[in-house]
């Protein structure tokens, strides 16, 4: 029998070198919070980072270990380090596969609610002056089609789009008519206040999968604040759309989502018992819109994120207590930075990514004919400013909308893998790039993220879930249920 | 335990010059072909063999009497009546000059595997099957008599070394007979995954298209250094995950396996993080318990850890496997060592001619489903070995 060799033969690091591998790092209270090229989390003491930053180490010292496991570190000549980071990250990039797999669809701009936060709709009854004409949807949906993405999702926005369902009726039968040539599977929702829903609207619904998702910011009086409509009403028939909904086409068939105004900041856990009361299944805690007061101010309101993530952080601590006593209900913003945090799988959702989600993952198209790269991008050009109106249907291809100049430039100039304060941020392998918010408050689409209030949200969240996973078990287990583990 | 080599105390009608034999063993009233010899165990089935056509016969008899009312019997072997266990279907391989042989392939087990070398590239502190620097190409040779022999309806079939890849194109050539001849049967190949950091390699094994082939890999630790010690082979660690990389970037079927010994368990939780963040797309991982015998006997006194004192490590780890929805067996552990919740995952992996159970699994409610022991080399017994009873475990 041959001579075995001890440990220490295979931990001089002489013939083979050390040497580093990209890592990001933020300095902390009492440590340093450190985290490899694909997000794995690592804390280390003061004295750990040093001697990690110096490469003073030596295997069997524990630190080896622990920062050869995380891909901090690799032997000079290896492959494996570098090939795990490869195909990890394109895993977690795959979603650029996926070329803008959502269309938003403006049937019109018209609709019977006013809120304050709202800056597209038109309290008006000129039909022909705020609806989408079928010929703009045609020509749209010609768009949509010519999308490279294999599985289309189209949803119908407004004003109230229920107010134009006939177009609707039309774009979905032309659409799924067209699909099986063009190669494509399609999802259909109608964003929708549901206060003017019918059985005719849930029938149609029914018969071609359409799901519903609509708008509930709390209990009575808060949802009726921030909604209002002639009759005060938009709570009680929200309520009751969701209701029949519900029952028609299945518990799962339709969506609620709120939004933070400063009227809920102190009613969190109201906010929280109306969805679970209504058996929805999960709650989204959305940030503060920022295209009211902070564009109309021009002010970057930090007091404002502050504010919001004590609103959020209350809610998460109230929604895990109720997770806790064994209903399972998911904060869903937590569960998708969490999934982006615990595994590699491609997120693509359009408003956290890098490249940015305008245009490469959805792009709106407006009811009079122009074409959008976001929602928000809209919103803007309803204010004056054109800078994400990429075209118009009667001129435009999907090409031509997504090699645009002006798509191309706010891309590349927003992607955070190189953006200053991003590209060497220790959450930036789980955040994303937000030119719009960015150029909307800061009049370009980099910013500067000191003082950006997207930047603190985001830090804010997933400093919170790491302290989570960190230091409480029992949370800890719930949040990685939520991130699918 | 159940024997499977040995030596034929008499042999008749062979000349030891012959070039070594594969036999397949039958029935004396069924069917000869050429490689078949009949299972004789009184000296009435010499007859009933004779009639039947066969001109070769396994007397399996303490009794060299026996022999003597077969003198018209061409061709011979006795060998002992503690090898009463052999019978119809089973293959044989057999070298007339030492009259040594060794049972390739049992039909009534679940676990047959074929040995392919005892050469290896690795030196594994824990080696169970310590390799030897010998020219053993014969047993390719030997391999490939036997596949054609193997029952059609075997539903497995494993390969293992020394490292089976050393000779990589000897061994694809087995793999190509299996697909052929063996279609139902699924393979499992043993290897330490170095020779898949070859592309060639890679696409050679993709290319035979076998339809159920898997191959089962060691990593011991997610730090090179430590499975580089514990394999005693500078380099290996990065050798061997790329292999895997390699494998699945081809669709092959990889299984990770584990050893648990006193360095690998206490740092199994970081491992199997590790590979859930890592390597979440193999097959299966199994945790293994270890077998004490070869090197783990040698280097017992730094191998061995009590599975008590791992136990939380292990259901942690069974845990992080299993939540990233990578499969995960325990193997070789007994489940009064094993924390409850790692109970569905615990195997009866010990193969049946080394598999045995203790005095105190008499009493057991769990023994049926229990992995029960190894009988090889120098077993060593947990403190926690203890018979659970249902009203006590529930």
């Amino acid at each position: 029998m041959a001579r075995f060799l001890t440990a220490d033969a295979f931990q001089e690091v002489t013939e083979k070198r050390l040497e580093h591998l990209p890592f990001r790092f933020e300095r902390r209270d009492g440590d340093y919070l450190v985290s490899n090229m694909v997000g794995d989390f690592v804390v280390l003491t003061h004295d750990e980072f040093d001697r990690l930053t110096n490469l003073r180490i030596a295997p069997g010292e524990g630190l080896y270990e622990k920062a050869y496991a995380a891909h901090l570190i690799a032997r000079q000549g290896q492959q494996v380090p570098h090939q795990l980071l490869a195909l990890r990250l394109r895993s977690r990039m795959a979603f650029l596969r996926q070329m803008t797999p959502l269309h938003l669809f403006v049937v019109t701009l018209r609709c019977e609610h006013s809120c304050p936060y709202c800056q597209v709709s038109r309290q008006s009854t000129d039909r022909s002056r705020y609806d989408m004409s079928e010929e703009t949807a045609r020509r749209a949906l010609k768009i949509v089609l010519d999308s490279p993405c294999a599985r289309l999702k189209i949803e119908f926005q407004g004003g109230e789009p229920l107010l134009n369902f006939s177009l609707i009726e039309k774009i979905v039968l032309a659409a799924k008519a067209a699909a099986p040539s063009a190669g494509k599977k399609l999802d259909f929702v109608i964003a929708s206040n549901l206060a003017l829903l019918t059985d005719d609207h849930l029938r149609f619904c029914k018969a071609h999968d359409v799901l519903l998702s609509t708008s509930l910011d709390g209990p009575a009086d808060l949802h009726n604040k921030n909604r209002p409509r002639p009759g005060s009403n938009s709570h009680e028939l929200a309520v009751k759309g969701i209701r029949r909904a519900q029952e028609f086409l299945g518990a799962d068939r339709v969506g609620a989502l709120m939004t933070t105004t400063g009227n809920s900041l102190g009613r969190v856990t109201e906010i929280v018992d109306e969805y679970l009361r209504l058996g929805l299944d999960g709650i989204f805690l959305r940030p503060l819109s920022p295209y009211g007061f902070a564009v109309k101010t021009k002010q970057f309101r930090r007091y404002d994120v502050k504010r919001w993530l004590e609103f959020y952080q209350r809610g998460l601590r109230y929604i895990l207590a109720i997770n806790n006593a064994g209903r399972y209900f998911p904060e869903f913003y937590s569960a998708l930075i969490l999934r982006r945090m615990l595994t590699d799988r491609p997120i693509g959702y359009v408003d956290l990514r890098s490249p940015a989600g305008i245009g490469l993952g959805a792009l709106v198209y407006n009811y009079d004919g122009r074409v959008f790269a976001s929602g928000e991008g809209r919103m803007l050009a309803e204010m004056g400013d054109n800078s994400f109106e990429l075209g118009h249907v009667d001129t435009a291809s999907y090409r031509s909308l997504i090699l645009s100049d002006k798509l191309i430039d706010v891309v590349a100039s927003s992607l955070t893998q190189c953006a200053p304060e991003c590209s060497d941020c220790v959450f930036e392998p789980h955040c994303g790039a937000d030119p719009v918010y960015h150029h909307a408050t800061q009049h370009d689409p980099t910013g500067i993220k000191p003082l950006s209030e997207f930047c603190a949200r985001q830090k804010g969240i997933m400093r919170l879930l790491l302290d989570i996973l960190g230091n409480e078990p029992e949370n800890a287990a719930i949040l990685r249920r939520w991130a699918g583990m | 335990m159940l024997p499977l080599n040995g030596i034929a105390t008499a042999m008749r009608g062979y000349d030891p010059a012959e070039p070594r034999q594969v036999l397949r063993l039958r029935s004396p009233t069924s069917c000869p072909e050429d490689c078949d010899m009949a299972v004789v165990h009184e000296a009435d089935d010499f007859d009933s063999a004779a009639s039947s056509g066969f001109v070769q016969a396994l007397a399996v008899s303490d009794e060299t009497a026996l022999l003597t009312p077969a003198n018209g019997f061409p061709r011979i072997i006795q060998v002992p009546g503690k090898f009463g266990h052999l019978a119809d279907g089973d293959v044989l391989g057999f070298h007339p000059a030492s009259k040594r042989f060794r049972t390739l392939y049992r039909r009534s087990s679940t676990h047959n595997s074929f040995l392919v070398t005892e050469r290896c590239n690795h030196y594994c502190l824990m080696c169970s099957q310590p390799p030897r620097d010998v020219d053993d190409s014969w047993i390719l040779r030997e391999i490939r008599d036997a596949i054609p022999l193997v029952d059609k309806q075997t539903r497995s079939l494993g390969f293992t070394g020394g490292e089976p890849l050393l000779n990589w194109r000897g061994f694809m050539a087995i793999l190509r007979d299996c697909r052929d001849e063996l279609p139902r049967t699924a393979i499992h190949v043993l290897s330490n995954g170095r020779a898949f950091a070859s592309t060639e390699v890679v696409a050679d094994w993709a290319s035979v298209q076998h339809p159920s082939l898997t191959v089962g890999i060691p990593i011991y630790s997610a730090v090179d250094t430590v499975h580089d010690y514990v394999v005693q082979a500078k380099g290996a660690f990065d050798e061997t995950v790329l292999g895997i990389l390699k494998l699945k970037n081809s669709g092959q079927r990889v299984e990770v396996r584990v050893v648990l010994h006193a360095i690998t368990a206490p740092r199994i939780v970081a491992t199997c993080q590790w590979l859930a963040r890592n390597l979440p797309f193999v097959d299966h991982v199994a945790l293994m318990g270890l077998e004490n015998t070869g090197f783990a006997i040698a280097n017992d006194k730094f191998l061995w850890i009590d599975p008590m004192d791992y136990r939380e490590q292990l259901a942690e780890a069974v845990h992080v496997l299993a939540a990233s929805k990578v499969r995960v067996s325990v193997y070789n552990l007994q489940r009064c060592v094993l924390a409850r919740p790692v109970w569905p995952y615990a195997v009866q992996s010990i193969s049946d001619w080394k598999n045995a159970y203790t005095a105190e699994c008499d009493s057991c409610d769990e023994k049926p489903r229990c992995s029960g022991f190894f009988t090889t080399g120098r077993p060593r017994y947990s403190r926690g070995i203890r018979a659970i009873r249902r009203s006590v475990a529930s």
